[in-house]
Order: structure tokens, then C-alpha cells, then sequence
């Protein structure tokens, strides 16, 4: 039961196969027989959970029906649900319950969503292996000497090691795309905009996105028709009416144009992960999709760039741990500022640290328009290159990540590689364009899934899904399971 | 590049306390993150306007009415540290 898709176990309650708590009950004898080894929550919401599986079991019984219905879903640590912990991964906020529910938890709980668990993260969205946690790193199901990526690392090993049908996660560099390519399910960052971010925990407030974590890309879909739309509550959420994204998985892709990236194919892919993606390409031009060669000149500026916009937004947005309205508080307090140095010090994580110090130096006097501004502008250029690719092409496809998931520790101790590891997810947030990746096979040295990433103008989620639902319908990569 | 960054002053500015074993890893990790940043004065940017949000949203306006946020009983402050009668409390501050 707990191995479902979220379009199966709707039909299979409707049927009356199963019900709501068994699923549910089903999905946590799951999680106690993995987790010890996977880790991939923070903590768990059982009771709770069996109490909502209850409730869509009445609603099912009297005829009523809600896009997930009984459906166990996990989300992110970084989701604000009300009465319930949201640590996002990090001593400062390990003891924070909020008032009130993010938009997109309020919205699945509306849907009928069963919230298994919050899901373990990089401190503050900090990272690319889920490694820099401050309870415990997750590993990767498909082999659990390897780190499951990062950030949403939690969300992607749950979603699968069938720990949950479904999970949300946030995207701000690669952090839905990356973990789901290393885990080898499916990872959908929206376009900027599309999707509430109230109630987010923010890390960089003009990149974060969340999206959702799937077995299928048609699951993404369903999730996409729950959560996405405009929010009064996100100033930033965009006015654009939500398409039905479900109509979508029956469209034809036959004549679309995937513009290839020469850029994403130079040195430092891995020949494995290469193959997959060629054989990829030449899946969808089966599916008689026309391949043109694009450029993304300014790739190679992407992750500088990012690295100084990110850090900037998030050296702004942390300053608000400062021990006095929620969180941690310093025991040596002194006076004020000594009780924030303190708090925040005691608090903290190296790598939010890092990036809070990176970004305060990006933006301090003498050095604003030496990095913060230039940061903006080649911004700017990398948007502008998306812009020029998108007049020759539908869709662009391309690696999601050089190389499958890497070792625990291998980089933890390499800030730079560890940010290298991003290269190609970034641009796509820095442009506010919608990213999807979906498995595209194994590789052959070390038997972990690689995925292959499409790209698509703004607020064209649709093209995605179609392609990748049409992807699916005509390969099994998605269906490859780890063995746990 | 070596040397551009005043750890203790920016350790400052970002209120962190930070032990001197930190402010040396931290310290080295940033100058290799600047210099690697440094690869973006390879571009001539001159003519090139700023991008702070990638979409054509300007001021964002709402009637300035007063609307409920939440259930009646949410205890805001429940999540500080330490709070008195409806006020946060903090240590002295001059």
C-alpha cells in the first residue's frame, strides 16, 4: 500500500480496497521498519495523522471527495504547521511551534491530506546533501553510504523509501530538483511566484519556491492543482490565473522544440550521468519532439551569482533570530547585544554562518556595488540568456546535476564544491523559470538514478508535465526502486 | 584578494559571536568564496540594469482595513523565550 502512487491509492479508496487509516497505518509500519536507517524526518506527526485519516474515512463514507483525500503527505521542515514543531532543521528553532499554518499546509489539510511528518532539511535551506542538519543527516535509500542531496534531502528519501505518497519541498538554488535526481523521484520547482510562500521559513525571498516531491510527474500535477494561485497573504505570489495542470498530462508533445544547452556538456558532467541525458533526448525525440541547440552563455557566472543574491537575502532575512521573539535565547545575557551575539552564536550552524557572514559582507558599505549590485546585473544576463534560448525552443533539457549523489563527508568540509554541486539548478531560480527532474536511468559505475532536468518559460509548468508525463508514459526509470 | 575581509567587523555587523577557531575556518572559506566571485568582474556590466525580482510586480496595495489573522485564542507570544503580560521581555539594554 505505502509503495502507491497518489493517483493510485485515490482510486483505491475510492474503490473501497483500502481505507484511509490503513493506508495511513500502512505508511508508518513503513516508516518504522526504514527510518532507523534512512532518517529522513525530523519528527513524526502520528496521531494526529491518524486523526485526519479518520476524518477522510467519514468523507469517503458519505460520498465527499478533495483532490487527496486520505492521502499521507510529508512536508519540508521549513512549512509552518500550526501546533506542530517547524525546526527547519536548526538548534534556534528546535522548540518553535507556530501560531498558524503556511498557506500550502493549509491548502493540503483543505484537500484532505493526511501530514505524516515534517521532513529533515540543510539548516535553513542551507546546503546540497542535507548533511549540515542539526539533529541528523539523512541518507540517500539507494545506497545509504551516499548523501540523498540537498536541501529537501528529508522530502526526496521519504517520497523514495515509500515512506510517504508525496512530499513538498523548497527550492531555492536546486534544492527540490538536485534531491530528487539523487533520490530518483520526481522534484517539480514551480515558476517564482506560482506558489504561496507564506508561512515559508525564508532563506532567499526573490529565489525560494516551493514545489512538490513525487513518484510520478502526473502526482506533481494533482499536487500543482492544490497548491498553486495567487495568496493576498504573498505579495510576491503572482497574479496569473492557475491553469488545470492535470489537463496537461494529455497533451501531445509531438512537434514541441527542446532547446539543448551547449553549456551543460563540458568538462565535469559525468560520462554516466551524460548517457542517461543523451538517451533521454532521444526518448523525447521518439515522442517526435524537435532537438535545437541553444546557448546559456552566462552559466558558468550562475553559482557567484547566486552565492552573493542568496546570501544577501539570507543574511537579511536570519537577522530575525535575535533570541527575543521565538527560538533559542542565550543564557549569557549580559545586556542586549551581548544576549543576540550569544544566542545567535549558540544557535547557528557553520554553514548558516557562512552565508549569513557572506552576505553581510556583500552587502556592507564600501562593498555593495562591487558584489551585491554586480550580483543583480549579471542576474540580469543570465535572465536574459533564458529569454533568448526560449525564441528557438519550447522546453530546454538538460543534466540536473554533474554527477549522482556523493559520498557523506565527501564535501562537507569543501564549501565550494559542496555550492558546485548546484551548477546546474541555479540558474533557473536566479531566471524564476519552472524546473523539473525526473529519473533518467542508472548508472552503470555506481548504481545510483540520475535525472534529466526540462526548463520552461514562466508560468509554463504545463509544458513540463506534458513532456514529463509523456517521458514517463514511455520509459521506466521512475519505477526503478531502491532496496532498502 | 587576500585579506579584503574584516572578519571581527563583519562578525559584528552580522551579530555573531564567533570563537577565533571559527573566525580563522570562516574567515579562509570566505576568501575563497570572494575570489571565486571575483570571476564575475570578467563581465562588462555598465549598461546592464539590475535585476532585484524576476517578475513585473511593482508595490503590492491592499484596503487598509483591519482583517482577522487567526483563531482568536493563538498565543503569539507563546514561542519567546521569556514574556510579561502581553510584552516580550529582554535584558537591559543601556
Amino acid at each position: 500500500m505505502h509503495s502507491k502512487t497518489i493517483l493510485q491509492a485515490k482510486e483505491d479508496l475510492r474503490q473501497k480496497k483500502y481505507s484511509a487509516v490503513e493506508l495511513t497505518e500502512a505508511v508508518y509500519q513503513r516508516i518504522d521498519s526504514v527510518e532507523p536507517k534512512v532518517q529522513a524526518f525530523v519528527h513524526l506527526t502520528r496521531d494526529i495523522a491518524l486523526k485526519q485519516a479518520q476524518t477522510a474515512d467519514q468523507k469517503l463514507a458519505a460520498g465527499e471527495d478533495a483532490p487527496l483525500l486520505g492521502i499521507p503527505i510529508a512536508l519540508k521542515d521549513l512549512i509552518c504547521t500550526q501546533g506542530t514543531r517547524t525546526t527547519c532543521s536548526s538548534q534556534i528553532l528546535d522548540q518553535f511551534v507556530a501560531p498558524y499554518d503556511a498557506t500550502v499546509a493549509g491548502q493540503l489539510k483543505s484537500a484532505g491530506a493526511v501530514i505524516v511528518g515534517k521532513t529533515n532539511m540543510d539548516e535553513f535551506a542551507m546546503g546540497s546533501s542535507t548533511e549540515n542538519a542539526w539533529h541528523h543527516p539523512t541518507m540517500n535509500p539507494w545506497n545509504l553510504e551516499r548523501v540523498p542531496g540537498g536541501s529537501s534531502g528529508g522530502s526526496a528519501a521519504a517520497v523514495s523509501a515509500h515512506e510517504c505518497l508525496a512530499a513538498l519541498g523548497s527550492d531555492t538554488g536546486g534544492s527540490i530538483r538536485q534531491p530528487a535526481n539523487f533520490c530518483g523521484v520526481t522534484g517539480l520547482k514551480p515558476t517564482y511566484g506560482r506558489v504561496s510562500r507564506f508561512g515559508l521559513v525564508a532563506f532567499a525571498s526573490s529565489l525560494d519556491q516551493i514545489g512538490p516531491m513525487t513518484k510520478t510527474v502526473a502526482d506533481s500535477a494533482l499536487l500543482m492543482n492544490v497548491i498553486g494561485g495567487k495568496d493576498p497573504r504573498d505579495s510576491t505570489s503572482a497574479d496569473v490565473a492557475r491553469p488545470d495542470f492535470m489537463k496537461a498530462l494529455e497533451r501531445d508533445v509531438s512537434g514541441l522544440r527542446m532547446g539543448i544547452p551547449k553549456e551543460y556538456f563540458t568538462s565535469g558532467i559525468d560520462p554516466e550521468v551524460e548517457r542517461s541525458v543523451q538517451e533521454g533526448i532521444k526518448t523525447l525525440e521518439s515522442l517526435g519532439m524537435k532537438k535545437v541547440e541553444v546557448s546559456l552563455p552566462h552559466l558558468q557566472y550562475a553559482v557567484a551569482t547566486y552565492y552573493i543574491i542568496a546570501c544577501a537575502e539570507a543574511s537579511t532575512n536570519l537577522s530575525r533570530y535575535d533570541g527575543v521573539k521565538y527560538g533559542h535565547r542565550s543564557q549569557k545575557t549580559d545586556n542586549l547585544l551581548e544576549m543576540y551575539m550569544n544566542t545567535r552564536e549558540e544557535g547557528f550552524g557553520e554553514e548558516v554562518k557562512r552565508r549569513i557572514m557572506l552576505g553581510t559582507f556583500v552587502l556592507s558599505s564600501g562593498y555593495y556595488d562591487a558584489y551585491y549590485l554586480k550580483g543583480q546585473k549579471v542576474r540580469t544576463l543570465i535572465k536574459q540568456d533564458f529569454e533568448n534560448a526560449f525564441e528557438h525552443c519550447d522546453v530546454i533539457v538538460a543534466p540536473n546535476a554533474p554527477v549522482t549523489a556523493f559520498k557523506q563527508k565527501e564535501r562537507i568540509d569543501d564549501p565550494l564544491k559542496m555550492y558546485l554541486s548546484d551548477i546546474y539548478t541555479i540558474s533557473a531560480n536566479l531566471a524564476g523559470i519552472p524546473g523539473i527532474s525526473i529519473p533518467a536511468g542508472i548508472s552503470r559505475t555506481d548504481g545510483m538514478p540520475v535525472g534529466l532536468q526540462l526548463m520552461s518559460k514562466h508560468f509554463d509548468e504545463e509544458s513540463l508535465i506534458a513532456v514529463g508525463h509523456r517521458f514517463q508514459q514511455n520509459t521506466d526509470h521512475h519505477l526503478q526502486q531502491p532496496s532498502l | 584578494m587576500s585579506g579584503k575581509i574584516d572578519i571581527d567587523k563583519i562578525a559584528q555587523l552580522a551579530r555573531l559571536k564567533l570563537t577565533d577557531a571559527e573566525s580563522d575556518r570562516l574567515g579562509g572559506h570566505l576568501e575563497q568564496i570572494i575570489d571565486y566571485i571575483d570571476q564575475l568582474n570578467q563581465l562588462d556590466t555598465s549598461s546592464v540594469e539590475p535585476t532585484s525580482h524576476v517578475l513585473p510586480i511593482h508595490n503590492v496595495f491592499r484596503e487598509d482595513k483591519a482583517v482577522k489573522f487567526a483563531d482568536d485564542d493563538v498565543d503569539y507570544l507563546a514561542g519567546s523565550p521569556a514574556n510579561n503580560q502581553g510584552h516580550y521581555e529582554v535584558p537591559k539594554i543601556i
